[in-house]
């Protein structure tokens, strides 16, 4: 089933994270195998870099910690030899790292190398963009990673009932898309060729961390925007490649975009004012962060949005 | 994490026993304030099988007739089951499945709805202020469904009975199935409107995308004029000057339209 949810403020800042966790909690039911955030904080010089190292249902056997600290120094070398200045890198919890450097240059040969690293997966890479996911309800995640006082200008969010592949954080959303900075996805349905597209996708050298149909969306973006297209014509092409039924969430450093399958398969509530855009699956999300009545309405089929913060 | 001790840490806890029944061990909370043979029932802070539960206590129970519910806050599942005329006035939205499986009761809700809402109605009224999501009023049987304002995609699914009325627009694949039946939709219509329809009418007062397979438009009776105007003088709405009528081709009838106890009855 899962869960998605979407919140922009427009001209200021808000507590996205404390926000977006009550969004999630709210759609618990949809989705309690795990839980995704992708979130903007201030966009900073230096690029923020979200990374795993290791799975949280893996065993944990005698030497787990030591292997893992062993994989992280390889990170940090890696990244000063590939020509990054590493500012900080943090464990943000067992397995989970945030790194900040300063780095110049492409993002695909940096990321390629450090995902070389033995169980390494970077879940998110930008000047704004930070990607949380694990598994549990929104509050576990939440607690876990610290996020109730994450203050940012717009954020997404996935709440998983995983149907098409393993619970894990590689299954989990929301999807960075790989190797282009600031720019992840949330995706509610399911995609009926997404073999094709990973097939094309993989032809034209990009890579995939998960078997879940979800991540084509994240990539299939990334292409289009670096082939030179804007947020929406990229999105408004999906309707046509894409088959299955899906709702799915972009957001990018300024924009949060939503687009529909063209039978509405998936539902999609919205909420929008002169300060902020909420959208989600179920209207419960939205009123957990609004205590005043409100208009709302769904979208209607093969309709893409995009709203600039 | 332990699923019981995520269930735990959840606000509002919900049990599930091996039956698949969610609560099965709640009881009607009594928290309605009743006066005389009206009630008014506070949603906040219960679970929809408590509203449920204290919604049955109240009708069938207290012998009520009127209920004012307030701070729905969008719980899905609110109202339903009622076999009984009441009137319910819902102060607020409702999430999925509302209002389904109703018999009887006049519902009237401030906000809007999400999908599926009044599914399966046999008989009653159900009038929604604002919007509505998705499936409204699938295989609405009987009764009168109003929306004034706009409806997703699939109004009145499978519907085969009753009275579906739109104040705003309509989404995609509106009247989809429909075996019996009317819908009168004031807006636009979006793409495959009555796709696959056996029977029944939809009037349409804006504009229409595109037909679906097997319906084509028929010509306005002054019969059809005549109900138009009556339901919308019972509901207090503006009608659009002129209504154009879709109904079935009936080029796909190639089925044995008998069931099977009257072809017994036949033979």
């Amino acid at each position: 089933m899962c869960g998605i949810a979407g919140i922009i403020h427009k001209g200021r800042d808000g507590d996205v994270g404390a926000e977006m966790t009550s969004m999630l909690q709210a759609m618990k039911h949809r989705g309690p195998d795990s839980t995704g955030y992708a979130l903007y904080g201030q966009p900073s010089d230096l690029l923020v870099m979200r990374f795993k190292l290791a799975n949280p249902n893996e065993t944990n056997d005698f030497d787990f910690d030591e292997r893992l600290e062993v994989s992280r120094r390889e990170v940090e070398e890696r990244l000063n030899k590939i020509g990054a200045t590493v500012d900080r890198m943090e464990g943000e919890s067992q397995y989970a790292y945030r790194a900040t450097f300063r780095y110049e240059g492409d993002l695909k040969p940096l990321t390629d190398y450090v995902e070389d690293v033995p169980g390494a997966e970077v879940l998110s890479l930008g000047h704004s963009l930070e990607i949380i996911k694990d598994l549990g309800d929104a509050e576990t995640v939440s607690e876990q990673y610290r996020l109730g006082g994450f203050r940012g200008t717009h954020a997404i969010g996935h709440v998983r009932m995983a149907t098409e592949s393993d619970v894990d954080i590689a299954g989990a959303h929301p999807y960075w898309a790989y190797p282009f900075s600031d720019v992840a996805v949330v995706h509610n349905g399911q995609l009926t060729n997404y073999h094709q597209w990973r097939r094309r996708l993989e032809r034209n050298g990009h890579r995939f961390q998960s078997e879940c149909d979800s991540e084509i969306i994240a990539v299939y973006i990334a292409e289009r925007l670096s082939d030179g297209l804007s947020l929406e014509t990229a999105m408004k092409q999906s309707l046509q490649d894409l088959d299955g039924v899906f709702t799915y969430l972009v957001v990018t450093d300024d924009s949060l975009g939503v687009a529909k399958d063209e039978m509405a398969a998936k539902p999609l509530v919205l909420y929008e004012s002169d300060e902020m855009v909420a959208l989600a699956s179920e209207e419960m999300a939205i009123r957990a962060i609004i205590n005043h009545e409100i208009d709302t309405y769904d979208p209607y089929e093969s309709e893409v949005l995009v709203w600039t913060r | 994490m332990d699923p019981m001790k995520a269930e735990q840490s959840s606000r509002r806890t919900t049990a599930y026993d091996v039956r698949g029944l969610a609560e099965p061990d709640a009881v009607a909370p009594k928290t309605a304030k009743v006066t005389g043979d009206t009630a008014e029932l506070d949603a906040a802070g219960l679970t929809p099988r408590q509203v449920n539960l204290e919604l049955r206590r109240l009708i069938y129970g207290e012998g009520i007739i009127e209920v004012t519910l307030l701070n729905p806050g969008a719980m899905h599942s609110l109202a339903v089951g009622l076999l009984t005329r009441c009137r319910i006035r819902i102060e607020g939205s409702l999430g999925y499945f509302g209002c389904g499986l109703i018999d009887g009761p006049e519902i009237h809700i401030t906000g809007r709805v999400g999908w599926s809402v009044a599914e399966n109605m046999m008989a009653g009224v159900v009038v929604i202020d604002k919007n509505a999501g998705s499936l409204t009023g699938a295989a609405l049987r009987g009764g009168d469904l109003v929306i004034r304002g706009q409806v997703g995609a699939r109004t009145g699914i499978d519907q085969k009975g009753g009275t579906i009325i739109v104040g705003g627009t309509a989404g995609s694949n509106t009247g989809f199935m429909m075996q019996r039946g009317r819908q009168i939709i004031c807006g636009d219509a979006g793409h495959g409107l009555g796709d696959s329809m056996y029977d029944g009418a939809i009037y349409v007062g804006g504009k229409v995308a595109s037909l679906g397979v097997d319906c084509v438009e028929a010509d306005m009776g002054p019969e059809d004029d005549e109900l138009i105007d009556r339901k919308f003088g019972i509901y207090d709405m503006d009608r659009p000057d002129s209504f154009r009528k879709f109904v079935c081709g009936k080029k796909l009838w190639n089925y044995d339209n008998l069931e099977p106890h009257e072809r017994k009855l036949v033979l």
